[in-house]
């Protein structure tokens, strides 16, 4: 990465972070509903892997905590925040929630709430873009305790008998909810899971937005090849809880310290002050602007918008006005 | 037109479909090599290739998913599972996805697929291989579920399937694969809504749905010769939505009504077209709705127990004799 990525992808991790955080206090305000799952801690595995790959253009899938890969894909974060807030001007008009942010021209393909599910979603998008004949790639990001759901195996073996281009990302936060990866998987390094099924992997340190970028370039111009699907592990960790009702007693305040001086945003930026990019300043100006931007733009633009109208509580269950519903045009 | 077996009449509207539009795929465990357990696929894929016509690993909630995240980009895919007992394993995506994702991402995707499967009881499978699962598949809302009772619907239900923007699940059924009958020449689409008058009749109206049509059709032949009582049989293929405007209109000409399934009676299509009528025409009726179902046991292996389990068309003649005060 050039410094000048470098240093607009400090910006934009340290706007990502700031968001969550904000969502994290409207929450507490409840402006916010539902669950909520924060990114916090995680930013270098998202934007390092979409930096080495093209957001907007490469399709992108993930869980729930789907905030920040959405805002990476292009995908509007003033809209993202009226979606939080319930609104219709929101991504999903106000029906999808924190869990389900969707951005199809930006072509980042959704938020889903079940443990797993996008595995073999990801799979089928690879599977269009191979009958399409495309040059995109099909990039999912899933968190390390989705691995022990069955279709874990079975998207990973059909993505590989078809050689589909398909970008696993694993970010291994090391807890499945509340329960610590030791105590619920047989093997802890992800990355050796997917040697049963010959496809190549490798692990590397989340936190370090370097590492992840030069893996995932690696990776990345792998499934775009057409060599077929490749497995990336980033070891990161989430400050919060699993979700906002989580009482995070499960950690100690050792390992979260320990985890909090690896932060990913503040090895960066003391990486581009060191390299004489930026001064301490710079930065300081950069997190003013930041916060200003998500409170004068974007909160004010959720706290604004209406309510969805009473018509689009039955409006997307079926396709409107299908011909072939009743045996097609006539 | 031409008297053809059902599994030909699938196989004829798969076929029409992917040499209209290369962006339908069929896929599913043993569909391609081997032609598909019940021919429905038998030949496709000599014709169109193995990214076309693809065999699956036997992982239903995998290739369900796949195919699924592939509708995401305008393909179409035809999902088979070969036996609807295994399509549990595929609920995850079939209702967590492609049913909501419309809905929950406010419009921007949706999720094109078919999912055909058998399900039914047919010769001494046992209990994990004789599922009649259509109620399970009716209640859930952003699913289209449709259930042919013949080579025509068969068809003309898939053409529509494949060309409707939602998910539709077609229930098809073991026994039925090898029943002939009349399909038009020419392209033919049914709706996906709506019913069909399969006997027109003044006395009682016997709803059935997929093989249970056709015990309501014998039925209604041995009352009329025998008893004297002219039955009217209601073709429910579609479960989702049910036709509220049909189940009304026949109810309220014949004024007593019989719900015949082939699965246990709990929360089914007879329950719910039982509902259906207390709601639109409670004071049309001059008897109380009944239904035939299944014994609430799962299926026996056994080939008398077998038969036990489920209904026949003789016990629709004993229902509607007992309704008349006619039983012995």
């Amino acid at each position: 990465m050039k410094a000048a990525d470098k240093k607009r992808v400090l910006r934009e991790m340290l706007f990502a972070r700031r968001f969550e955080e904000r969502c994290y206090e409207a929450y507490v305000e409840r402006k916010i509903g539902g669950f909520l799952h924060l990114y916090p801690g995680e930013e270098a595995c998202a934007y390092g892997v979409l930096e080495a790959a093209r957001p907007g253009h490469d399709y992108v899938i993930t869980s729930y905590r789907d905030h920040v890969h959405a805002i990476k894909c292009g995908v509007s974060p003033k809209e993202i925040m009226a979606e939080l807030f319930a609104k219709e001007t929101g991504v999903c008009k106000g029906l999808g929630g924190s869990m389900h942010i969707f951005g199809t021209e930006q072509r980042f393909m959704g938020g889903y709430a079940l443990v797993g599910g996008p595995f073999p979603l990801a799979a089928g998008i690879a599977k269009g873009i191979k009958m399409k004949g495309g040059d995109e790639i099909s990039i999912c990001f899933l968190g390390d305790a989705a691995n022990n759901q069955g279709v874990f195996h079975e998207s990973l073996n059909m993505a590989k008998v078809w050689d589909l281009p398909t970008l696993y990302v694993c970010e291994n936060n090391l807890y499945g909810i509340g329960t610590r990866i030791d105590r619920s998987t047989a093997v802890i390094d992800q990355y050796k899971r997917v040697s049963g099924y010959d496809i190549p992997s490798a692990q590397v340190d989340g936190q370090d937005i370097d590492a992840v970028y030069a893996a995932a370039k690696i990776a990345v111009d792998h499934v775009r090849s057409g060599k077929g699907p490749y497995f990336l592990e980033l070891m990161t960790y989430r400050y919060r809880g699993h979700s906002m009702s989580d009482s995070n007693a499960y950690r100690t305040k050792e390992e979260e310290r320990m985890w909090g001086k690896r932060d990913p945003i503040i090895i960066l930026r003391d990486r581009l002050i060191e390299a004489g990019e930026i001064t301490l300043d710079d930065y300081s100006t950069m997190d003013t602007e930041v916060l200003e931007e998500i409170e004068n733009d974007i909160i004010k633009f959720a706290e604004e918008s209406p309510e969805p109208s009473a018509e689009l509580l039955d409006k997307y269950v079926l396709a409107e006005n299908d011909p072939w519903v009743s045996g097609g045009a006539k | 037109m031409a008297e053809i077996m059902y599994w030909e009449a699938l196989r004829r509207a798969h076929d029409e479909e992917m040499t209209r539009d290369p962006l339908v795929i069929c896929m599913g465990e043993d569909i391609g090599v081997a032609g598909g357990t019940y021919k429905a696929t038998n030949g496709l894929f000599d014709k169109y290739g193995p990214e076309r016509v693809i065999d699956t690993p036997i992982s239903e909630g995998g290739y369900t998913g796949l195919g699924i995240g592939a509708s995401f980009l305008g393909v179409r895919p035809i999902i088979e599972i070969m036996s609807v007992n295994f399509a549990w394993l595929a609920m995850d995506q079939i209702f967590n996805t492609a049913a909501k994702v419309r809905y929950m991402s406010g419009g921007q995707l949706e999720a094109p697929v078919v999912i055909r499967s058998p399900g039914g009881t047919a010769h001494q499978l046992g209990a994990q291989h004789s599922a009649r699962m259509e109620k399970v598949f009716m209640g859930v809302a952003g699913l289209r579920s449709v259930t042919p009772s013949n080579p025509r619907q068969a068809y003309g239900l898939l053409k529509s399937a494949i060309r409707c923007n939602d998910p539709v699940f077609i229930n098809e059924h073991e026994l039925m694969y090898n029943m002939k009958g009349e399909v038009p020449d020419e392209e033919y689409f049914m709706p996906l809504e709506g019913s069909e008058v399969a006997r027109e009749g003044s006395d009682i109206t016997l709803f059935g749905y997929n093989i249970s049509v056709h015990w309501c059709t014998q039925a209604a032949e041995i009352l009329a010769s025998k008893h004297g009582i002219n039955c009217e049989v209601i073709d429910l293929y579609s479960l989702a939505p049910l036709d509220r405007d049909g189940i009304k209109a026949s109810v309220s000409k014949t004024h007593r009504a019989m719900i015949v399934e082939e699965a246990e009676p709990a929360v089914g299509v007879g329950s719910e077209v039982m509902a259906i009528i207390n709601e639109e025409c409670f004071f049309e009726l001059d008897a109380p709705p009944a239904r035939v179902s299944a014994e609430n046991v799962p299926i026996p292996y056994n080939h008398t127990l077998e038969k036990m389990a489920i209904p026949n068309a003789q016990d629709v003649v004993n229902g509607v004799l007992k309704m008349f005060g006619l039983a012995g």
